[in-house]
């Protein structure tokens, strides 16, 4: 069951798809919700999809089933994706279907918005006719909607909604009707940059520096909301360079930091992330990309910054590179993060983009037991006095002090080759074991990295490669791959850099057809992995035009090659 | 007892009777005179021959990157509302490559001393006009003389609300501790330009030069900002030392419930505690 919502920005699109979202989720339905939106405040085309299964979905599908389309365009748009049985809600007095349309479902939004208090309340009509059409009840929704709007806007929200749904009582039989749902099993509805501000906030951090930036600005969003009852500090920098070294002097100072960015904001803060490789300070980086190159596709996704990820900054210094696969994983990946930050004392670059940022689906509630908070803070016994915040060591890993920590003890970071007190030196043969410290970290942070998830039949002919916020895509694809008779599995990388590779390089050369799965241009993955293993796939499947990959699109590229 | 002695450690790489060390004296007196100790004191810096003074004293250092001294003090004011949060750095790092920092720094407010050693040229790149150098002044690369004209910082930060606003000499270093002193107490952001010979590479700006110009206005009231601002922008035959402007508004760290009581770095946490931030999506 495929939902699509669409019309002008400012019309309340999301105000739709988040009530619709999370009353199914409540009522035990696996609801998946993307954005798709234009960088405006006002006019264009934007659209939510709402994809509904018994379920949780894990990937888009373009086949329509309701179409709501709040201004023309809409209908314009998305008609030739209407399945034969589909139902268009639309309000006539503002355009009218082609004559050969008969999946029109006309309904009088805007009149029976004003009657119930504004012209603004349409949205809320519109929601109730879905429901209506979807032959829901209305508890849960109107309980949903006491909540999510304030008091005084209460009473016309519900009387607009129960218009909406009285509307289209009659209509109800036209819809295909809804899977099975299994409304027992407790679930929480969340997008990605929810489920990373969230992560932040029980992984300990209590520092975010960020400057906003499209399509990152949800998790600062998000923090900056649970200041006061968390106690937490969002500040929103003047620049990018003000917001990584903000932090870089936070986490100096001891606390747990972090800051988020989209690929032009992280290329201002390569020259603090070089610092931060430098001075040993334990930083977590959010990248979510963008399509670039420069201010590129600032609502659209792409999977274009892994090289700039991994690579980026002047000089060499050890650091890891994570990425959000999908929400289950993504929560505790970025806990994962804080935590090889501070062991290691090194930036971690936390790669999403925004297909993951700004997807919602229901999913089990998070295990916060499975988080752990460790700071791999020095103590009196790993930090002998005088304290030397560079003090060579078997491992690479000094004790790491805050300023103030031990009375009588001063930590002195240095941008600067140093001692190991800290001071600046010239000397060659210093400065060759201050960078065999650093970077024996590296060979550390090798042996963290998770092996990429196998999902699939054991000897598979054809192997499906992916990373990151794809993995949804490359799950629908191996189901429907196996459903069609074919041998497939997929490999799905969330640890990026060291990459790991023992998964790779057993399951590989097996496979007699083998795909790597990008959404980039020039197959970045694809050439880290050869750099890294002499490892190449059979194909190389790209989508760069800045919408995220679907199963479909995936089999049918598939079944082109094998 | 803090004694200067604490403070002051080893050799330092500055020519001899280069302004910085007047500077580093005046700094360890300073400190050891509000009687702290080195562990309670951070100096944040970028680069250049000032930004050089954590390596010169004992005391917690962030030596990070140019022009980037401010945003690093921001975070470990943050972090620790305990550390008395000292930025030291030069023209070039702090009107120049910081300049942006500079102006959002001093709209945010923080519980910080910024000192500045003004030598009006860049000494670590050899000669070079700072954002502070003197029209016509010729140097390697403005060959024919700067033709900027100078950067104004004290105009600057009271036009755009500093509380605390001061100009020292080296030279003058009784002047320069005190004025450091009551900047380091000042709660929020306090600048203190300071005029420092560079006896290398600014033949113009000499000690005999500022010695000549440098004055104490008689009977300034420092709540006076038309007042502070006029002698902001005196320079030329009459420089005017002193505390231009000292009146204190909410600090940066005020705004922030986290930030009263306990400092934030040494705080317990356990993720268990907020395993109720998932109810709201339900």
């Amino acid at each position: 069951m495929n939902i699509v919502i669409g019309g002008a920005a400012g019309q309340g699109m999301d105000t739709i798809a988040h009530l619709l979202g999370k009353t199914l989720t409540r009522l035990g339905y696996g609801v998946l919700l993307s954005k798709d939106y234009m960088s405006r405040v006002r006019g264009g085309h934007n659209f939510s999809l709402l994809r509904v299964g018994s379920t949780t979905p894990w990937a888009l599908a373009t086949d329509i089933d309701i179409l709501v389309a709040l201004n023309e365009e809409t209908y314009v748009v998305h008609h030739k994706k209407l399945r034969p049985r589909a139902s268009v809600i639309f309000d006539n007095a503002l355009f009218a279907l082609p004559a050969q349309e008969q999946r029109g479902l006309p309904t009088p939004l805007g009149s029976l918005a004003r009657a119930a208090g504004g012209a603004i309340l349409a949205s809320t009509v519109a929601t109730g006719a879905v429901l209506s059409l979807l032959g829901l009840a209305l508890p849960t929704a109107e309980g949903l909607i006491r909540e999510m709007f304030a008091e005084a806007l209460v009473e016309q929200n519900i009387a607009a909604f129960r218009a909406g749904y009285s509307a289209l009582l009659p209509a109800r039989p036209v819809v295909a009707p809804l899977p099975e749902a299994t409304p027992e099993t407790p679930q929480i509805f969340i997008d990605g940059n929810q489920a990373l501000g969230m992560a932040a906030l029980a992984s300990g951090c209590r520092f975010l520096a960020a400057y906003p930036m499209t399509p990152a600005t949800g998790i600062m969003t998000y923090l900056a909301a649970k200041q006061q009852q968390y106690g937490l500090v969002v500040e929103q920098a003047e620049d990018e360079i003000a917001a990584i070294n903000m932090v870089l002097g936070a986490s100096y100072a001891g606390l747990r930091s972090m800051t988020s960015t989209s690929g032009g904001g992280f290329a201002l803060m390569v020259e603090g992330l070089s610092l931060a490789g430098m001075t040993e300070t334990p930083i977590v980086v959010v990248l979510a990309m963008r399509p670039g190159p420069a201010t590129g596709l600032p609502t659209r996704t792409e999977q274009g910054d892994l090289n700039f990820a991994i690579f980026g900054g002047h000089g060499e210094f050890p650091r890891a590179v994570l990425s959000a696969t999908n929400l289950e994983d993504a929560f505790y990946r970025l806990n994962k993060a804080f935590t090889l930050a501070d062991k290691y004392q090194v930036p971690v670059i936390f790669l999403t983009d925004q297909d993951f940022a700004d997807t919602a689906r229901s999913i089990r509630p998070y295990d916060f037991s499975r988080l752990v908070y460790e700071r791999h803070l020095a103590t009196e016994e790993t930090a002998p006095s005088p304290y030397q915040r560079y003090r060579l060591t078997e491992d690479g890993l000094s004790p790491r002090a805050y300023p103030g920590q031990f009375a009588g003890e001063v930590v002195l970071a240095d941008s600067d080759e140093h001692d190991e007190d800290g001071h600046i030196i010239e000397d060659g043969a210093m400065r060759k074991r201050m960078m065999d410290k650093r970077m024996l970290k590296q060979n550390a942070l090798a042996n963290e990295m998770s092996e990429p998830e196998v999902y699939g039949s054991t000897g598979a002919e054809i192997l499906l490669i992916g990373w990151g916020s794809t993995y949804g895509a490359l799950r629908e694809a191996i189901d429907s791959l196996q459903a069609r008779g074919k041998n497939a599995a997929m490999l799905h990388f969330s640890d990026l850099w060291p990459l790991p590779l023992n998964n790779v390089t057993t399951l590989l050369p097996e496979a007699q057809y083998s795909f790597c799965i990008e959404g980039n241009a020039t197959g970045q993955f694809s050439a880290l992995l050869r750099r890294e293993s002499g490892l190449q796939t059979t194909h190389l499947l790209l989508k760069y035009d800045g919408r995220p990959w679907s199963g479909e699109e995936i089999v049918r590229e598939v079944e082109k090659n094998v | 007892m803090s004694k200067a002695a604490d403070y002051l450690t080893k050799d330092t790489a500055w020519c001899p009777g280069c302004g910085n060390f007047p500077i580093r004296q005046a700094l360890a007196e300073a400190l050891a005179e509000l009687d702290l100790a080195p562990h309670q004191v951070l100096m944040c810096s970028g680069i250049g021959q000032a930004a050089k003074m954590p390596h010169y004293l004992r005391l917690n250092g962030f030596n990070g990157l140019h022009g980037r001294a401010l945003p690093p003090a921001v975070g470990a004011r943050v972090a620790s509302t305990a550390l008395t949060v000292i930025v030291e750095s030069g023209d070039g790092d702090s009107y120049g490559e910081g300049g942006n920092h500079f102006i959002h720094t001093i709209r945010r407010n923080p519980h910080l001393a910024h000192f500045v050693h003004n030598n009006q040229v860049y000494g670590l790149t050899k000669g070079q006009a700072s954002p502070t150098s003197e029209l016509g002044m010729q140097t390697n690369v403005q060959t024919t003389g700067v033709v900027l004209p100078p950067f104004q910082p004290l105009a600057v930060a009271l036009t755009m609300g500093a509380g605390f606003v001061a100009r020292c000499f080296a030279g003058e270093r009784k002047h320069l501790k005190e004025t450091m002193m009551a900047a380091i107490a000042f709660p929020g952001y306090a600048l203190v330009d300071i005029l420092q010979p560079c006896v290398t590479f600014n033949k113009i700006n000499t000690y005999a030069w500022y010695k000549e110009r440098c004055y104490f206005p008689a009977g300034h009231e420092t709540s006076d900002w038309q007042a502070a601002l006029t002698l902001a922008r005196q320079w030329g035959e009459h420089i005017p030392l002193g505390i231009l402007y000292n009146v204190p508004r909410p600090t940066f760290e005020s705004h922030f419930p986290a930030l009263a009581g306990a400092p934030l770095n040494g705080r317990p946490f356990s993720p268990s505690e907020v395993v109720g931030a998932q109810d709201e999506f339900r």
